[in-house]
């Protein structure tokens, strides 16, 4: 069985989000970082690969992005993936959820994994629906926020994140699964494991190397395009609730929760 | 003047002003990374209670061999074979946790397993470096004395040959993680100078008793070694040296770590010191908006990434082989004394949660006091910078 894991280069969460007026697209000039959720869907691979059930020769990190995304294979390759694919183009620039799901699916029919694991949002698109573009074109299976994965008789038993409890939903492979955050804890990568993801192969494609037709990708074949931007509004103060007598605050937070549905 | 000579779009992080992490490579940031993502997992929520207790975080030994980070700048033996560098920062991340993690990598990699790496016979390494590496084994290092501190040749420690054998003799003081050691590397006097002798927890008439009362590097366990007559093997001494030139080239590569290590302790308490003075709101604004308290914080932006910019600076000297016992003088005088000073005014902006163990910077302030005296007082640090500026030896 052979995993492909779909990560991604993103704004690390320690900075500010913000649009860049001149592009429209957000501003990834400062710290980067392997998107958070992919690192679940990489220990998820090593999980499967390690748990025995199911034999996995290979786990391959592939990535769309510029040159600096080459930062998010090497912290995918250190988490335990064996190699990784890096499509960059010039021409791929300023593609939309449905440009950038195409343009994986044909890195993927490259490598015809068994399985596409990724994490169920990027931090900075936050859109959740790669998994499902890329598996429309593989013709696959795709199930969201999965927050475990058994393997059953040759297919996968999984247990989707619902709004109230869980889905359990059995899938044949080859399948594409996003994963919750959920789903697992990261392991943090060795120190040896660190200074050896430069050793492991990294194969760098460009657009025609993977067959990706130039006219659908790029900001010319996005039929997304974004229009105005406005800060989200700012936050009012909060409800400060002095704790006087300990009963009456719960009771209070408890009514305010409650009021709200939250609980 | 250019119009590109400042560029006014990159951000600030208060924490790295100078933006000195673009000075390291990628894989060093993802060291810097992982390790400040353990510590801040693994550490910090444990290490107010640990200290309390005046115990060491049992985790720590098997988790630190896990992610390499024991002995991870020597080769092979199942150490990873890092940069000083990349070693550098791990230290500054798990001091930025508590001096007392970053004493035990410190003695563990740098004294123990170095001392046995550098002069021990293949059997030696073959036998401990491995375990220590995976965390399994703990080591020890045995040199100050009660009657010998700075001056190391006035040790009275001494072993003796019998036959084969070599019969030890004499105490050592201060020796950090001494009683939960399962191997001690021990100095003593011979017939043929220094040597140093590898001595398995449990050998009749050597005990590791644990010295109480410390009000600093509380999570850390220092002992006192005793040897009554302890019968050693032949091949229980490192062949490869025989002079100080072997404890004090081991003491050299901990200093270097310490260096780093303080510039980790320091941010943590200007990290502590800058979050408290916004949130902390008196006469209706944030304490951080008040002048003398925006010189606190000024100040200890300075020292801490003057600190981080000179450990960098040792680093990069050291991985291109030209790193002088002096410069690291420089670093460690320069380091711990800043970050004490950054932990103390860190204390006062947090006033008097400033002195509980809520907070780090009382911690770190109370450990650097150890950190300033040990591995070299700074006393001693200060005459060896003035003995390589005049040519003059003021203290011997």
């Amino acid at each position: 069985m052979k995993i492909c894991v779909l990560v991604k280069q993103v704004p690390d969460a320690a900075v500010a989000k913000r649009i860049d007026p001149s592009t429209s697209r957000l501003d990834r000039s400062g710290e980067t970082n392997l998107n958070p959720f992919d690192t679940h869907a990489i220990e998820a691979a090593m999980q499967l690969k390690e748990g025995g059930a199911i034999a996995v020769e290979e786990v391959v990190a592939v990535t769309m992005g510029p040159e600096n995304a080459v930062r998010a294979l090497h912290k995918a390759v250190s988490l335990g993936a064996d190699r990784s694919v890096h499509l960059c183009d010039d021409g791929l620039v300023g593609s939309d959820v449905a440009a950038t799901g195409y343009a994986l699916a044909k890195v993927l029919e490259r490598e015809k994994p068994d399985l596409v694991l990724l994490g169920q949002q990027s931090d900075d698109g936050e859109c959740y629906t790669i998994g499902a573009v890329v598996a429309d074109h593989l013709q696959m299976p795709s199930l969201t926020q999965v927050i475990k994965i058994d393997v059953e008789d040759g297919n996968l038993r999984c247990e989707r994140q619902a709004e109230y409890g869980y889905d359990t939903v059995s899938v044949q492979i080859p399948a594409v699964i996003s994963v919750g955050d959920a789903i697992n804890e990261p392991r943090y990568p060795s120190l040896k494991a660190i200074m050896g993801a430069k050793k492991k192969p990294l194969d760098a494609l460009g657009s025609a190397d993977a067959g990706i037709d130039a006219a659908m990708v790029g900001a010319d074949g996005s039929r997304v395009s974004c229009g105005d931007f406005k800060s989200p509004p700012a936050k009012g103060s909060g409800t400060i609730i002095e704790d006087e007598d300990t009963n009456e605050t719960v009771e209070k937070i408890v009514a305010w929760l409650d009021e709200r549905k939250l609980i | 003047m250019s119009a590109t000579a400042t560029a006014t779009t990159i951000s600030l992080d208060p924490l790295d002003f100078l933006n000195v992490r673009s000075l390291l490579s990628d894989e060093e940031r993802l060291v810097q990374e992982t390790v400040r993502n353990y510590v801040r997992d693994r550490v910090t929520p444990f290490i107010g209670a640990a200290y309390e207790a005046g115990e060491p975080l049992a985790h720590l030994p098997l988790e630190l061999g896990e992610l390499n980070l024991l002995g991870m700048h020597l080769e092979g033996y199942g150490c990873a074979g890092a940069s000083a560098v990349a070693y550098g920062i791990a230290c500054m991340e798990l001091e930025a946790g508590d001096s007392g993690v970053r004493s035990f990598c410190s003695v563990q990699g740098s004294l123990a397993m170095y001392a046995i790496w550098a002069f021990g016979s293949e059997e030696q390494k073959q036998r401990w470096l491995p375990e220590m590496a995976a965390g399994r084994a703990i080591g020890c290092f045995g040199l100050t004395e009660p009657d010998a501190g700075s001056n190391p040749a006035g040790m009275r420690t001494h072993a003796r040959r019998d036959g084969d054998d070599w019969i030890l003799n004499g105490s050592k003081m201060w020796i950090t993680n001494g009683s939960v050691a399962e191997i001690a590397v021990v100095w003593a006097r011979t017939d043929e100078g220094v040597r140093g002798f590898l001595v398995p927890a449990g050998t009749p008439g050597f005990a590791a008793p644990v010295m109480h009362g410390k009000l600093s590097l509380r999570a850390s366990i220092t002992s006192e070694l005793t040897f009554d007559d302890v019968r050693l093997p032949a091949d229980a001494v490192l062949p490869g040296v025989s002079s100080l030139r072997g404890p004090l080239s081991c003491l050299n590569e901990a200093r270097y770590g310490i260096v780093w290590g303080a510039a980790g302790a320091a941010r943590a308490c200007y990290e502590a010191a800058l979050d408290y003075s916004i949130n902390r709101k008196q006469f209706d604004k944030p304490i951080a908006g008040f002048q003398l308290t925006q010189k606190k914080l000024s100040e200890m932006a300075v020292a801490v990434n003057t600190s981080t910019l000179l450990a960098l600076h040792l680093g990069r000297l050291k991985d291109q082989g030209i790193l002088r016992t002096e410069h690291v003088s420089i670093g460690k005088m320069h380091n711990v004394r800043a970050a004490l000073e950054v932990a103390r005014s860190a204390r006062s902006v947090l006033g008097a949660n400033g002195i509980t163990l809520e907070y780090p910077v009382m911690r770190h302030a109370n450990n650097l006091e150890s950190v300033f005296t040990y591995e070299g007082t700074d006393e001693m640090h200060t005459l060896i910078v003035g003995q390589a500026v005049t040519g003059l030896s003021a203290f011997a």
